[in-house]
């Protein structure tokens, strides 16, 4: 295998004065072996995140990640772009601030620019009882370590001076809190460096493959799986697909305790800078951050009702975080949104991930993301870990799967609603 | 946004709906089933793309319950007799 090529600011000069000509690919695209170590199934950022680290922290190289379409076109590239490690919860915090910190050092780990910027994320609060909630979630984030601060009304207003007065409001803001190491990066640069650092230890990476079927052998342990380019052969097979794991359990006969939900976010024609926090309302179920591009990037609350994979926006919830929007910021009310999206995305009934062995022998699943996209670093690492050792890495040991039937939840608000 | 047939009301907005889950073959006796029958008949759902059926109640508006098939892939509410 040809060495992989180096991204610095000489290769950029070379590169520009070649005429862009000569660049590699960043990764290759092979033809699938006929047996893998490790076959991991979804090439989102969960999926290559665990190859790679699989590669780099366990020595095992002979890995396949088989995604359905093309690296980068599931809910890796449909996502809000926000890190963050404001949560509630022990296991949350330790597990997101892990993966902070593994964000923080990604750019100069996978040598590929991820774009991070910890521009803050600033969080709006209209009630009394989302100070006290956010009181309660400083006081246990600052025993942990994690930096995080309440902020007064004045404060936020000047971290924010594009909010509306809101006087003679229903709901003025009370005050805020901020997470000073929260920002957002860039989605597509992360799936794009991990399958590129993935790459280099010799995993293969295989698009246009959809798995049809999980193959068993005779002592009911995984022994390969059908694709559409083909029966791949696995000691191990690993899924992290956002929203077709229940689906695939289903190959093996397991009943996965999953349901899909809609989780939508669009995005406003580009304008000049006028935020340059991560802003977050949760009273008003809205939240909004200004990308490079210039465009406002904006997210809403999820519909926990009604299970769903259209992949579109739901209407309803749509002129709900607009309403939200225009009570903070009443000067986009002239905005015009470009694009509007939605995407699947599959709930434990505690709001946890789950990374876990499965009660099938060599099956393992890492799924239930509400908050996929900043939890993508220590995601790959725990799961990577659980996939070469068979045993849960420290920071995942309450992600596994028996919670859910022995009712020990790990009950998360810290999403993106306020209350524990 | 849905128009949800209401038996009383007729078609109304969707968001005077709630969604209660989906309709399971039958309820599970309380005390014969097991925990595990109990759990997966507390959390279990089908979870499936296409047509799934579900108990719906005008929650804002008549207080109906009743039942509706819909297509989880388009959000289309399929004209079917419920299966259970």
């Amino acid at each position: 295998m040809k060495a992989p090529q180096r991204y610095s600011f000489l290769s950029l000069v070379g590169g520009a004065l070649s005429g862009h000509r000569k660049w590699q690919q960043a990764w290759r695209s092979p033809e699938p072996k006929s047996h893998y170590d490790v076959v991991i199934v979804g090439g989102g950022g969960h999926g290559l995140a665990s190859a790679y680290y699989l590669a780099k922290n366990h020595g095992i190289r002979n890995v396949a990640v088989i995604e359905r379409n093309w690296i980068g076109g599931g809910n890796s590239g449909r996502n809000t772009a926000v890190v963050r490690s404001n949560y509630l919860r022990d296991t949350s915090i330790r597990f997101f601030d892990q993966s902070l910190k593994l964000y923080e050092g990604l750019s100069r780990e996978l040598n590929y620019n991820i774009m991070l910027s910890q521009r803050s994320e600033v969080d709006i609060l209209l009630t009394n009882t989302s100070m006290r909630n956010m009181r309660r979630r400083a006081l246990n984030m600052n025993r942990l370590g994690v930096e995080f601060k309440l902020l007064s009304a004045d404060e936020v207003r000047k971290r924010i001076p594009i909010l509306a007065p809101m006087k003679n409001c229903r709901l003025p803001i009370v005050g805020g809190s901020v997470q000073q190491r929260a920002g957002i990066a860039r989605h597509d640069a992360i799936v794009w460096g991990y399958a590129r650092g993935a790459d280099s230890f010799g995993v293969d990476i295989i698009q246009n493959a959809k798995v049809t079927a999980v193959r068993r052998g005779a002592n009911g342990q995984v022994s390969a799986v059908e694709t559409t380019r083909g029966t791949i052969g696995a000691d191990k097979v690993a899924i992290a697909t956002g929203n077709e794991n229940a689906a695939l359990g289903t190959m093996v006969d397991l009943s996965l305790p999953l349901r899909t939900f809609n989780l939508q976010a669009f995005v406003s024609e580009p304008i000049k800078p006028v935020l340059d926090v991560v802003v977050n309302c949760p009273d008003l179920g809205v939240y909004l951050s200004h990308s490079d591009k210039g465009e406002l990037v904006i997210g809403g609350a999820t519909d926990p009702e009604q299970i769903s994979y259209r992949k579109g926006g739901k209407v309803p919830i749509f002129e709900n975080t607009v309403a939200g929007l225009l009570e903070l910021i009443p000067s986009f009310r002239r905005l015009k949104l470009l694009r509007q999206w939605g995407g699947a995305l599959e709930f434990a009934q505690d709001g946890s991930p789950i990374i876990s062995k499965t009660a099938v022998k060599g099956f393992y699943i890492s799924a239930g993301w509400w908050g996929g996209f900043k939890g993508i670093p220590a995601g790959g690492l725990t799961f990577a870990h659980l996939i070469a050792k068979d045993e849960p890495h420290p920071l995942a040991e309450k992600y596994g799967l028996e919670r859910l039937s022995t009712l020990n939840y790990l009950l998360e608000g810290g999403t993106t609603v306020p209350t524990g | 946004m849905l128009l949800i047939p209401c038996p009383w009301c007729g078609k109304r907005a969707e968001t005077e709906f709630r969604c209660a889950g989906q309709v399971k073959v039958a309820r599970t006796e309380l005390l014969e089933a097991d925990d595990e029958a109990w759990l997966e008949y507390l959390y279990q759902t089908d979870n499936q793309r296409g047509v799934l059926t579900e108990y719906w109640c005008h929650e804002k508006g008549c207080g109906e319950w009743f039942t509706l098939c819909r297509d989880t892939t388009t959000h289309e509410l399929v004209d079917r007799d419920p299966e259970p």
